[in-house]
């Protein structure tokens, strides 16, 4: 998805010279298509998060559009009080760009996770907030918010998979349903969505039926697409890669609540600091009790009867 | 709160024309204003009067307030803010209604300068961040070819917060020579003096050390910083300014307490008193 979004950018900055793309060192084999193509308009600053974000503010205001590159983790915790009172303040439009959301750099342990950058950047109010499922869909999501004037967070994660029935559609304050079912709706988060097809399909192995529902448009939230399948279902499973606080579950929460909507909710998430955690991310899931598996177990132990 | 003791406006009959003129405006309106809201910082506002005079009446070429080619100027020390609207009052950028509603109730006017008034480039407030702001304000005038020029007004204490030299760092390897930084190098913060709290020096040693051409100015002698900000080479320029916090008002020079405490009546009093034999 990284190396997709970033011929994307790339397109963008063909015809929109105000784009620029700014880089904390990071994104080797990624960036090169950019800073290639207009070496003028490519800074890597070093490693200096916090710097970067303080630039492009004041390269904004100027009139460009920076996008700053970063791992999810800097991009987000790092530099966020500088993206609260720079682009956020002053109504800029700085794109951050957020690789590695989640789980993705498995490997790296856990200061590479990251698990609490929607919480964060869904609280700052003007901020948009886009966790794309698959290439296609990040590539629509950079058209969709080019003309935003204001600052746009990106989560990008790996989702090599492109997600059946998504078809690359992205639209600001939408979700997206790509599976039909009556017995329950999985809501999941960006890349979420892949595990959450697979439990779908092993649901209805066992003659239940889920909607899937992607969300991708945190901030706007989408919030008449969301409430439109929750008054269908009696439950509604979020699934993310993030803390269990102040992500999607409680995003859906806080909409169960203000509509006083009747399902139930059940969030799976992240529900430990991963310390000493290392493996691929399909590992994680599994040891974190997010695969596909343990999602449709889920679903089938809060349908029995003695739950319903 | 507006206290019945003092008039409205005691200086109103001043009209700042030259740089000496608006620096004692801006510190008999830094004295009246904080006594009628009953706030502090005084002592970082006196200790920076002259530097925003020079800046305001002889450096900062601002044909309008929103000239995409006007010249930026960032205070990084938010804290300083009713200095600058003294500076923007004597240059006829703010209205005396205006600046008589600092620090009061629906005011934009509070402790620390937002964008939102007119005049004011950034919102600052968060120390150590109006370097990096200012750093891309640089790079922004070269990439578009324009001649603006940008100045940041950082504190010596200033010079703790680590994300500052991330921006020092990145000045300096782009040679952004339209840059200009000023510390007001009074020596002090919050809950003491910066030898005692995390010692600077050689501060001028450091900043030459990260690539800045590097000029120590005393701090309040319009001549000496009329030139200090006049860069010419090809390296972004620091005026490390050599400043009396609380400058102006005997009882406040070099006191720690004037960092945050307001006035009585009778410490307002001797202010004017001096303020006015000056």
């Amino acid at each position: 998805m990284r190396s997709e979004f970033v011929e994307s950018v790339v397109e963008l900055a063909e015809r929109d010279e105000r784009v620029l793309l700014l880089t904390g060192d990071l994104g080797y084999t990624v960036l090169e298509p950019f800073a290639q193509r207009f070496p003028d308009r490519f800074f890597n600053v070093g490693v200096a998060e916090q710097n970067m974000v303080g630039l492009s503010t004041g390269l904004a205001e100027a009139g460009f559009v920076p996008f700053v590159y970063s791992i999810a983790t800097f991009a987000s915790m790092r530099a966020y009080e500088f993206v609260r009172n720079g682009p956020l303040l002053h109504e800029l439009p700085v794109r951050i760009v957020a690789v590695g959301g989640g789980l993705d750099y498995g490997y790296n342990g856990v200061t590479h996770y990251a698990l609490e950058d929607i919480a964060l950047m869904r609280a700052q109010p003007g901020m948009t907030v886009v966790a794309p499922a698959d290439a296609a869909q990040a590539r629509t999501a950079l058209e969709e918010t080019a003309g935003l004037p204001t600052p746009v967070y990106f989560r990008l994660g790996k989702g090599e998979t492109p997600v059946a029935g998504l078809e690359g559609r992205f639209g600001l304050g939408r979700a997206h349903s790509v599976t039909e079912g009556d017995d329950v709706a999985i809501v999941a988060l960006g890349t979420m969505a892949a595990p959450a097809l697979e439990a779908a399909e092993l649901l209805e192995a066992r003659g239940i039926g889920a909607t899937v529902v992607v969300v991708s448009s945190v901030s706007p939230p989408p919030l008449d697409d969301l409430a439109e399948v929750l008054e269908r279902v009696g439950l509604v499973v979020t699934v993310e890669a993030h803390y269990r606080n102040g992500g999607l579950g409680s995003l859906v929460a806080e909409l169960v609540a203000d509509r006083r909507l009747s399902c139930r909710l059940v969030r799976k998430a992240v529900e430990v600091v991963p310390r000493g955690l290392i493996g691929s991310p399909d590992y994680l899931y599994e040891t974190l009790g997010l695969s596909a598996p343990q999602l449709a177990e889920s679903v089938v132990v809060e349908l029995e009867p003695s739950k319903r | 709160m507006r206290l019945a003791s003092v008039p409205p406006s005691v200086f109103d009959s001043l009209t700042p024309v030259t740089s000496p003129a608006l620096a004692e405006h801006i510190r008999r309106q830094t004295i009246e204003q904080a006594k009628r809201a009953n706030v502090g910082h005084i002592g970082s506002a006196l200790s920076i009067a002259d530097v925003l005079a020079v800046l305001y009446e002889r450096v900062l070429r601002v044909p309008t307030v929103d000239d995409p080619d006007r010249d930026r100027f960032i205070l990084s020390k938010g804290h300083a803010a009713l200095a600058l609207y003294a500076a923007l009052h004597g240059t006829g950028r703010l209205t005396t209604e205006q600046l008589a509603s600092y620090c009061t109730n629906g005011s934009v006017l509070g402790a620390h300068p937002e964008h939102r008034v007119a005049g004011i480039d950034f919102s600052t407030g968060s120390l150590g961040q109006g370097l990096s702001v200012g750093a891309g304000a640089a790079l922004a005038a070269r990439l578009q070819g324009s001649s603006r020029r940008v100045f940041v007004l950082v504190s010596d204490a200033e010079c703790n917060e680590g994300a500052l030299w991330e921006a020092v760092m990145f000045a300096a390897h782009h040679r952004l020579s339209n840059l200009v930084a000023i510390v007001d190098d009074n020596g002090q913060q919050a809950l003491g003096h910066t030898r005692d709290v995390l010692d600077l020096t050689p501060l001028a040693a450091r900043w030459t050390s990260f690539g800045w051409d590097v000029v120590e100015v005393d701090g309040h002698d319009h001549e000496a910083l009329a030139r200090a900000f006049d860069a010419d080479g090809d390296a972004p320029r620091v005026a490390i300014a050599k400043t009396t916090f609380g400058k102006g008002v005997s009882y406040m020079e070099g006191e720690i307490k004037w960092h945050y405490w307001p006035m009585s009546d009778a410490e307002y009093s001797q202010a004017v008193a001096e303020l006015e034999a000056r």
